[in-house]
């Protein structure tokens, strides 16, 4: 049993109390007790502040606080509940819950540590859990990170297992011992067989001290976790009935769509809303952040308005085209801006001095996260109350803005938190929620939608930064002697927390995510990070600094392994000691029947490996030149999450976030001209399609000791395995995506 | 104007030029019929008129020249289509938001081909796009589809 299983055992705390006719059971990490969301829901006579299981006599709620936005989460969070509490979850209301410190993440923030995933030494531990405190005490509930799964499968397991334990013994209080009672499907079942719902002992389960004294059932008595199970949401997904934020109506409601500054950041000089307001189905013109927004009876007459505008837009102070933002990073790689070396093993200078020097130039572009459903949020402000139903990763961030904005308590405020249509990172901001409360108010009892249009929502992203990188290397005997890596970028994390919370102090480490924390050991080594001044604001883009910084380190990695004449996968396994990254790359060479890079003319076979968010990941690629241009025809994927939950949907992550990776280093980016970005919708920025789309083999090892989530680590090393079998096809060196500048796709 | 929507008949006032998405979504509140170009690339938007595939964001109202059927006209919860049961066996949904568009053109696609192979299926289905990458189970539930649908 491993230690963080240890440390979170302890820092448990379980607890119950009454709700309106029945009883809520929560378990929370703590050390100080964090305030009671029951407590707070009783006085306010509210029984939704509750978390994790609420049980009434009408029914079961589990709530499951992390948002769903096509990872499958919400079905997870649910199946870990009702596999302790002994119940079908399809039976259950599930509920996101309001906002609230009971449903804080301790994972992530001791994800940005300097120290690898895969470093358990006694400092990395140490930090770790000082930054899972900084993280309960700030209470920031979000998802992203891969992190809920690693975050939540203890506690939400607890919470049902002290749910069902409390009603057994509400059960037990006419004598019978609380040992001698079973629960199945929703009923604790007494000694006699007699079967009692749970709604009915909901109310006097409320009335007795909870039963703390639980302990996890062992994976092997599982009858729902690590088997194949559908996802809760699939059927209404497969249906068109799911209802996504962009999908609300409420009655009297009216639609409004944003036009902001091109030049993300610039102000407005002047406008004129004449010819919107003259047109067809325009109740107003109002100011927003960045810009304007139109309200109509249509979305579509809102979206024609809005063009309608005419604004002077006043320029951001940053570069104004992509060309000048290469150059800036270009100049960034200085001493004044260096930000990190987390990785100087050995002596890099030393090694490289009077040596063949191996050289090479890495660029990874902005990108759009472009999920499928546009932005949108809908807003009803009243006197007293402000309800928001949208979909949002930062649900507490959402909801101290509409505090802010409004001046209402926040028990004023009520966020109905729906599905997202994808978000890759982009729901880690709440610009598009902003400027729908500020529509909102200007209409005081009306709501109101605001739905973005692709062109605003591909204009108006916070993209993955403009990223790159210069590798300098030494080979000898065969083998790997010196690596060093300069990886520039605009610090994402300065971008974000500036927009969200405040800049933290210390490095950007996840700047450099993806080259400082891989498990080789290359005798001399060094990853350097600069970070450039700021330019366009940036966000997160599914496996943030990875997503460049894999390409950046694993085809340079590649490309010395090539002059040293090893094998790819050989070599990389010689330079890994981490048992679970070498198990990856095992798994995946017996899984393609690897060989060596050579697959026969005119194909070639490429090989990456990454370790992110704790994640190891081993990607092997076929591709065959056709006639057409190059076919990417089999994907082997092997990674290690530790122990699965959710089988099913596991494997969708890692073909899904490949997919994601893939069709973006094939045909995607985003290049600015007069600040204003240049590919405005999806015939610009296409993505991977369905012809365009290999066969997968996927393997999860289940062999890690932690807990980790799949939402991110297959994207990562998708690109420079992509590269490297390309490589090996035409001979060629992809080191700037997307390719198909250089190169064309069948 | 009026319309004949999955089997009902409809009647909307608005302009003729408005696309006829936006008269399903804002109009009828019809929201399974999702938004996400607005240009033709997505296929998020498609319905069927007189059982054609359609993109419902390039089609005016004035223009629409039959009968509508939407993913509800296809099957429901309580009563599936052939496809959807595919669709919910695959686990082929992650955030769903393109299916509706995929499985009316699945749905598009099967009735004009009994027996698809991945060509005809990679033909008929990319202009589809899934911003998620369910494509691999897209494949094997339209294969999965196509022979419950011979065997029915
Ligand atoms: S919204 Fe019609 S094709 Fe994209
Ligand atoms: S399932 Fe998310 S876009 Fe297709």
């Amino acid at each position: 049993m491993g230690r963080a299983r240890t440390i979170a055992r302890r820092s448990f705390l379980i607890g119950s109390a009454a709700i309106l006719g029945g009883v809520a059971f929560g378990a929370y990490f703590v050390t100080r007790p964090t305030p009671n969301p029951l407590l707070e829901g009783l006085a306010d006579g509210e029984a939704a502040l509750t978390p994790f299981v609420k049980i009434t006599p009408d029914g079961i709620t589990l709530i499951v606080p992390r948002a769903d936005v096509g990872q499958g989460i919400a079905s997870t969070q649910a199946m870990l509940i009702a596999e302790e509490l002994d119940i079908d979850p399809a039976t259950a209301t599930l509920d996101p819950g309001q906002p609230h410190k009971a449903y804080f993440n301790g994972i992530i923030a001791g994800e940005s540590m300097p120290f690898p995933a895969w470093d358990d030494g006694f400092v990395a531990r140490t930090v770790r859990d000082l930054m899972m405190n900084v993280a309960r005490l700030t209470g920031s509930q979000f998802t992203g990170g891969s992190s809920s799964t690693a975050d939540l499968h203890e506690s939400l397991r607890m919470a049902g297992a002290t749910a069902r334990e409390t009603l057994k013994a509400a059960a037990a209080r006419t004598g019978l011992a609380r040992a001698d009672l079973r629960s199945e499907d929703g009923h604790v079942i007494l000694p006699d067989g007699t079967r009692i719902a749970y709604t009915e002992l909901a109310a006097d389960a409320a009335k007795i001290e909870p039963v703390t004294d639980v302990t996890l059932r062992p994976a092997s008595e599982w009858t729902r976790l690590g088997k194949p199970y559908q996802r809760l949401d699939i059927v209404a997904k497969s249906t068109g009935t799911q209802d996504y934020g962009i999908d609300v109506a409420l009655p009297g409601m009216l639609y409004a769509t944003v036009r902001a500054n091109p030049g993300r950041g610039g102000g407005m000089a002047s406008y004129s809303p004449d010819a919107a307001l003259a047109m067809q189905g325009v109740r107003s013109v109002v100011e927003v952040n960045e810009g304007l927004a139109v309200i109509a009876d249509n979305t579509w007459f809102a979206f024609q308005a809005a063009q309608a505008l005419e604004v002077d837009w006043l320029p951001p102070d940053y570069p104004a085209s992509s060309a000048e933002m290469w150059q800036a990073l270009a100049e960034a790689r200085t001493e004044e801006f260096q930000n990190s070396r987390l990785r100087d093993d050995g002596d890099v200078e030393a090694a490289l001095n009077g040596a063949t020097v191996i050289e090479a130039d890495y660029r990874s572009p902005a990108l759009a996260h472009a999920a499928l459903e546009p932005l949108s949020a809908t807003v009803l402000v009243e006197a007293d109350r402000v309800q928001i139903w949208t979909a949002t990763q930062i649900p507490a961030v959402v909801r101290d803005a509409a505090v802010e904005m409004t001046g209402l308590d926040p028990s004023q405020v009520t966020l109905h938190a729906l599905s997202a249509g994808g978000s890759f990172g982009r729901r880690l901001d709440h610009d598009y929620v902003v400027q729908a409360i500020q529509i909102a108010a200007t209409m005081p009892g009306t709501p109101i939608k605001t739905t973005w249009s692709r062109e605003e929502d591909m204009t108006h992203d916070f993209p993955r930064p403009m990223h790159m990188a210069l590798g300098r290397g030494r080979v000898g005997n065969g083998r790997v002697l010196a690596y060093d890596l300069d990886s520039i970028s605009a610090s994402l994390i300065s971008s974000w927390f500036g927009r969200i919370f405040v800049v933290p102090p210390g490095a950007d480490t996840m700047l450099v995510w993806g080259a400082f924390d891989q498990p080789y050991a290359i005798p001399n080594y060094r990853v350097t990070g600069y970070a450039a001044p700021p330019m366009m604001p940036v966000g997160s883009w599914r496996s943030p600094g990875a997503c460049s910084n894999s390409f950046f380190h694993e085809s340079f990695l590649s490309e010395l392994i090539h002059a040293a004449g090893a094998d790819p996968l050989e070599e990389r396994l010689r330079l890994i000691a981490d048992a679970d990254s070498r198990r990856v790359l095992e798994a995946v060479a017996e899984m393609s029947n690897w060989a060596g890079a050579d697959i026969g003319p005119g194909r070639g076979r490429g090989i990456a490996f990454a370790h992110t968010h704790g994640v190891p990941v081993a990607e092997v690629i076929d591709v065959t030149l056709t006639e057409r241009g190059i076919r990417i025809d089999d994907v082997w994927i092997a990674a290690d999450c530790g122990t699965v939950f959710d089988p099913v949907n596991a494997e969708a992550q890692l073909t899904g976030a490949a997919v994601y990776g893939l069709g973006h280093a094939m045909n995607c980016e985003l290049t600015y001209e007069n600040h204003a970005v240049q590919q405005t919708n999806f015939d610009a920025f296409e993505g991977m399609r369905l012809y365009q789309t290999p066969r997968f083999h996927t393997r999860l090892l289940g062999r890690a000791e932690r807990v980790r989530g799949l939402g991110e680590p297959a994207t990562a090393p998708a690109a420079p395995a992509l590269a490297d079998a390309i490589f090996a096809a035409t001979g060629q060196r992809l080191r700037e995506m997307p390719f198909n500048k250089f190169v064309d796709f069948a | 104007m009026d319309l004949t929507i999955n089997g009902s008949s409809r009647t909307v006032d608005l302009p003729d030029d408005m696309p006829l998405l936006w008269a399903l979504r804002d109009g009828l509140n019809m929201t399974s019929v999702k938004y996400g170009c607005g240009i033709a690339q997505c296929g998020a938007c498609t319905v069927h008129i007189d059982g054609e595939a359609v993109r419902s964001c390039q089609v005016a109202l004035g223009d629409v020249w039959g009968e509508i059927t939407t993913i509800e006209g296809l099957g429901t919860p309580d009563a599936l289509h052939a496809i959807q049961a595919a669709w919910i066996e695959h686990q082929v949904a992650q955030c769903g938001y393109c299916q509706s568009g995929q499985i009316m053109q699945a749905a598009d696609l099967l009735a004009r081909n009994a027996e698809p192979t991945d060509d005809d299926i990679d033909d008929a289905m990319s202009g589809n796009l899934c911003r998620c990458g369910t494509y691999p189970r897209i494949r094997a539930a339209v294969h999965a589809a196509a022979s419950a649908m011979r065997e029915a």
